[in-house]
Parts: structure tokens; C-alpha cells; sequence
């Protein structure tokens, strides 16, 4: 099977899941308790408008109609509208999401920037002190609430040494870079421990394998053992997890754009929960699960390229 | 790297014989790394119980009430009188983080009680039998894996209205995935192995077969989960309240207590960093109590 072949097949599979992706995201309107369309309005919603809002969702169909009329509308990419904002959710969606890809792409690579050497130094230095240390700091960093840190960091490095700046998102890409420094920071250190955690074990691994012991036995200078052998081959489940940790990634801007005040998609979302849009929520969520979908179906084919031992 | 390097690499001289760098403090050293792992139990469970028993008898603990305020006293530094400082309201915050303790690792235990029990039970039925069951549960489980969890769950709280009853709900239909995935992989190993047969032709039903057999065997791994897990809501409740999706202030729930302070964070910064404190000292009793639990099950393994 060459590569075009996989990556049908895979978006083959792939069918099922978005559909049960989107039977879940219609579903979440039906856990409202009482009427969804008081619960958006209101207690004081007039009638006309209540009946004009069940009218426009289609609450008056069957549900299986429902879904399939909302199933229809998401594949020709219409989201609905805002309830909110007044206006078409997907452009709205679209807008928003640039910020926090960018913040994601930012948070990756600050990511690989901290985890790799302290992943190659802890397993190459097993147990030292060293290895201990980053143990120890990457357990805090771990169970830390990204909130809290992302508001100390605001206060101390935004407020007090004035070093960033307290909110917004800029308008060039050096002030984006600026801007989105601390927010970048924040989610990559609550990852980072996951990502060193799973280098060193695949290093500590790759290293007691039968190549490795043959490239010393041939005499290889350890250097090149370690950089030619063992990262080469040790990077790879690495970057399988770095593919699989895009959904904490997605979670982790949500709080972030909250707390630095960021005009991504996950302060959308949560400015769509507080004013009661459902169908802004719905369609947010929904994005977010493609994006992950995607990225996993990307991380699939890279590794194809990493590994040429992966059959196809 | 440097230390490594300057080694002699292994040449013919050390063909079958162990890699001569080991020596016999080395080994002694990796002998006394491994008692330490076993202490990594003892003193993650003591830190949990202690916290427990914080949370249970936080009256008697807490110099002050969750909610007494002391107007003479807003905004105090933590030192005497005020271990922790006051909030803007003169309310003691040492005594609001203990009652906190009692939200957080109540959400935090009985969160993942109900995920763990379908999960585990999902993965029984799944991994054993195999069919069509099999398919439809791990098709369920591709769709909400698909989605990323902090976002899932906000969603359904917010569709579900504010408070920590939705969380439960939303984690209950959210995390069991894990648990299901977990235990089927566990389970299709140990079906085939001699002592399930054993007991299998000794006439024992499945349920026997399953609930005395294999699962004492193989629910260790999912218990260790259980632990990192307890560590995920804990940090879960406490984000959800700064979105103003779990607990409300006044309450001292932790992140609602970090949430109140972040506006005096530049003034009076003990308001919002000791609850947070608080979770980084439950999430590492929970944590080094997990890698301990794990290293004991991985020392029985072998």
C-alpha cells in the first residue's frame, strides 16, 4: 500500500467517528434540562421570540430529523448563527481560531525547547541528581492549576517588571510572539512533565536494546552511540505523544486565553457558556474535536515518515 | 554527557561479561533507589490520610470559620495572629484553605468512583467477550476520545447548569473511556492464560471467572490511574470554578479562593497563592502515593 492509499483509508475511518463526533455535539443540546430555548433566552423571553428561536433550531422536528438537518448543515460548513453576537458562527469561529493556533504552534515548540534536553540529560544521567531534581520540579509543574500560574505570572512578569504586556493579542507577529509568550509558557510547563516523563523512559529503553549494545560493541564512541542510535530511534514515541497531547493543548488554551485575556476560540467558548449560546458551544466544541481528529490523522502520517519500519 | 562519554566504550574486552561500569556501588546504589520507591507508598499514603484527615476534622483545625471576617484585620499579611494572612474581607485564609480541603478532595475521591466502575466493568464485558458489544463500546469510546477532555467536560457543564453535581455527571460520562480502554487491553492478555483455563474447566461461571480470577490479577493498572486521576479533578474543579462553572465565592473551594484574590494578586498575594499551594501539595501526596503503587505492582510482576 503506497502513502496516498494510507491516508484514504484513514480518512475512510475516520467517517465514523466524526459522525459520532457530531451525534455527541447535537446530543449536548438535548442534556439542557427543561426547554432549550428559554434556557438561552431567558425566564422574561417574550413568546414570539421563544417560538421564533424553537422555529430557527428546529426544535419542533423529531429528533432524528434534527440531527440529520444538523448533520447536513455542518458538512456544507454552516454552523448557524450566533446568538450572542448576532452574527454567522463559522466566519466568527474562524477569526478566533487563528489566535489559538498560534498559540498552540507557540506552546509546541516552547514544549520541545524545555523537554528535550531535560528529557536526554535525566535518562542519560538516571537517578543522578540531576534526574532527581527534574523529577521532583516536573511533579509540581504537573498538578499545578495552569490558571494559577498563568495569574502569577501575569502579575509578576506583566504587572510588576512590566516585561509583557497584561492583555490583548497585538498586530504584527513580533508583538504576537511577545503577547503570547506567557500564555505559551503556561501551557507548555503544565505538558512539559508528561512529554520529559516519556523521552527519558523512551531513551532508557532504546538504550538497553540489542542495536545500541552492538553499536558499542563495535567500538562507536558513546557519543554517537547516543546521538547517531539511541535519540534517533527514542525521539519517535515522542513524537507520537506530542501529536497525542494536542487535545490537553486545546484545554490548556481555554483556561490561558481566560486568564491573559486572549480573543482566541477558547475564550469563545467560554463567553459563549456565560451568555448562554448554545449553538456558539456547540459548534465550538465541535471544531475543537475535528482539530484533534486531524492532528492525530497528521501525527499518523509523520510517523510513516519517521519510522520507515511502519508498514502502512 | 560528559561524564558518559569520557567511559571507555564497551570493547572486546567485555564481549559476555556485564558492562563493567557497574559496580558494586552502583548496584548497591540502585538497591537503596528501590527501597526509596517503596517508601513513595508509605509516604504518599500518610500525606493523603493526613490530608484526609485535615479535611475531616477541619473544625477543630481552623482557627476560624469559612466565612469569618474581621474587618480590623482585611488584607494582613500572613504572619502572627493570621498564619496565612487575610482576604480583602479580614477572612483568615489558613482557615479557609483547611475548609477547602474538604470541597477539593471530596470532588477530587468521588469523581472518579463512577468513571472507574463502568469503566472497569465496560472493559470486563468488552475484553472477555469480544463481538459486537466490543465493537460498539470501543467505537463509543474513539468518539469521545476524540474530543479533547477539559473541553467535553466544560461543554456539558454548562449545558447541565453550574455546581459540582454536573461535574460528577460530566466526568461519570467522560472519563470511563479510559478505564474501559485500560482494563479490555488488560483482560484480552489474561483470558488466554493457563489459570483462567484452569479455572474455566473446573466448571466456574464467567462471572466467577472474571470477578475472581482475572480481575484481582489485572485491576492494579487501573487503580494506579485512579490516583493520577483523583490529581486531574482536583485541578479540574478548581479551573472550572475560575471559569464560574463549579464553586462561587464565598466558598473556600480552592480555585474559587485563587479566583477572588487574582484582583489583590499585586498587593496581597498570599489571598490566591496558598490555595494554590494547597493543590500542589495534594497533587504531589497523590502523585508520589501513585508511582509508589505502581513500582509495587511492577515489583510483584516480576
Amino acid at each position: 500500500m503506497n502513502r496516498g492509499q494510507f491516508v484514504v483509508r484513514r480518512l475512510v475511518q475516520m467517517i465514523p467517528v466524526l459522525l459520532g463526533v457530531t451525534l455527541v455535539v447535537f446530543g449536548l443540546l438535548q442534556l439542557i434540562p427543561g426547554d432549550p430555548a428559554s434556557a438561552m433566552l431567558g425566564m422574561q423571553a417574550r413568546p414570539e421570540s421563544l417560538a421564533a428561536l424553537r422555529e430557527s433550531l428546529g426544535l419542533d422536528r423529531p429528533l432524528w430529523e434534527q440531527y440529520l438537518r444538523y448533520v447536513g448543515d455542518v458538512a456544507r460548513l454552516d454552523l448557524g448563527e450566533s446568538l450572542k453576537f448576532k452574527v454567522p458562527v463559522a466566519p466568527l469561529l474562524v477569526d478566533r481560531l487563528e489566535v489559538s493556533l498560534a498559540l498552540i504552534v507557540y506552546a509546541t515548540v516552547l514544549m520541545i525547547v524545555i523537554s528535550l534536553p531535560l528529557g536526554i540529560i535525566s535518562a542519560l544521567r538516571k537517578d543522578g541528581i540531576f534526574d532527581q531534581v527534574t523529577r521532583l520540579v516536573l511533579m509540581v509543574t504537573l498538578v499545578m492549576p495552569a490558571f494559577w500560574l498563568g495569574i502569577i505570572f501575569l502579575t509578576y512578569f506583566s504587572l510588576k517588571l512590566k516585561l509583557f504586556p497584561v492583555s490583548g493579542y497585538g498586530d504584527t507577529w513580533p508583538e504576537h510572539l511577545h503577547h503570547l509568550f506567557l500564555p505559551a509558557l503556561t501551557i507548555a510547563l503544565s505538558i512539559t512533565p508528561m512529554l520529559v516523563r516519556a523521552l527519558r523512559t523512551s531513551i532508557l529503553e532504546t538504550m538497553s536494546s540489542d542495536f545500541v549494545r552492538t553499536a558499542r560493541a563495535k567500538g562507536l564512541r558513546e557519543r554517537a552511540v547516543t546521538t547517531a542510535h539511541v535519540l534517533r530511534n527514542a525521539l519517535i514515541p515522542a513524537v507520537t505523544l506530542l501529536g497525542l497531547s494536542v487535545g490537553y493543548l486545546l484545554g490548556g488554551t481555554v483556561i490561558v486565553e481566560n486568564v491573559f485575556s486572549l480573543p482566541g476560540a477558547g475564550k469563545l467558548l467560554v463567553d459563549a457558556i456565560a451568555a448562554r449560546d448554545y449553538p456558539l458551544v456547540q459548534s465550538t466544541v465541535l471544531v475543537f474535536a475535528f482539530f484533534v481528529i486531524a492532528i492525530n490523522l497528521l501525527t499518523d502520517l509523520v510517523y510513516t515518515f519517521l519510522d520507515p519500519r511502519v508498514r502502512l | 554527557m560528559t561524564a558518559i562519554s569520557s567511559e571507555t566504550p564497551l570493547s572486546t574486552t567485555a564481549t559476555s561479561t556485564p558492562p563493567p561500569q557497574r559496580t558494586l556501588a552502583q548496584e548497591a546504589r540502585t538497591r537503596s533507589i528501590q527501597r526509596w520507591k517503596q517508601r513513595n507508598l508509605i509516604l504518599g499514603g500518610s500525606l493523603i490520610l493526613l490530608l484526609v484527615l485535615i479535611a475531616l476534622f477541619a473544625q477543630f483545625i481552623a482557627p476560624y470559620g469559612p466565612q469569618d471576617t474581621d474587618y480590623t484585620a482585611r488584607l494582613a499579611p500572613p504572619g502572627t495572629g493570621h498564619l496565612f494572612g487575610t482576604d480583602n474581607l479580614g477572612r483568615d485564609i489558613f482557615s479557609r484553605v483547611i475548609w477547602g480541603a474538604q470541597i477539593d478532595l471530596q470532588v477530587g475521591i468521588i469523581s472518579v468512583i463512577p468513571p472507574f466502575i463502568i469503566g472497569v466493568f465496560l472493559g470486563c464485558l468488552t475484553g472477555y467477550y469480544g463481538g459486537r458489544l466490543d465493537t460498539i463500546v470501543m467505537r463509543i469510546t474513539d468518539v469521545i476520545q476524540a474530543f479533547p477532555f477539559l473541553i467535553l467536560i466544560i461543554a456539558i457543564v454548562a449545558v447541565l447548569g453550574t455546581g459540582l453535581t454536573s461535574i460528577y455527571l460530566a466526568v461519570a460520562l467522560v472519563a470511563w473511556v479510559s478505564y474501559a480502554r485500560l482494563l479490555r487491553g488488560e483482560i484480552l492478555v489474561a483470558r488466554n492464560q493457563e489459570y483462567v483455563d484452569a479455572a474455566r474447566s473446573m466448571g466456574a461461571s464467567d462471572a466467577r471467572v472474571i470477578g475472581k480470577h482475572i480481575l484481582p490479577n489485572v485491576i492494579t493498572s487501573s487503580i494506579v490511574f485512579a490516583t493520577t486521576d483523583i490529581v486531574l479533578y482536583i485541578v479540574l474543579v478548581t479551573s472550572l470554578s475560575y471559569l464560574g462553572l463549579a464553586a462561587r465565592p464565598p466558598s473556600p473551594e480552592w480555585g474559587a479562593m485563587i479566583t477572588e484574590g487574582r484582583t489583590y494578586m499585586a498587593s496581597a498575594w498570599w489571598i490566591s497563592v496558598f490555595p494554590g499551594l494547597a493543590v500542589i501539595v495534594t497533587g504531589i501526596a497523590f502523585s508520589i502515593f501513585g508511582d509508589g503503587l505502581a513500582d509495587a505492582m511492577r515489583a510483584r510482576r516480576r
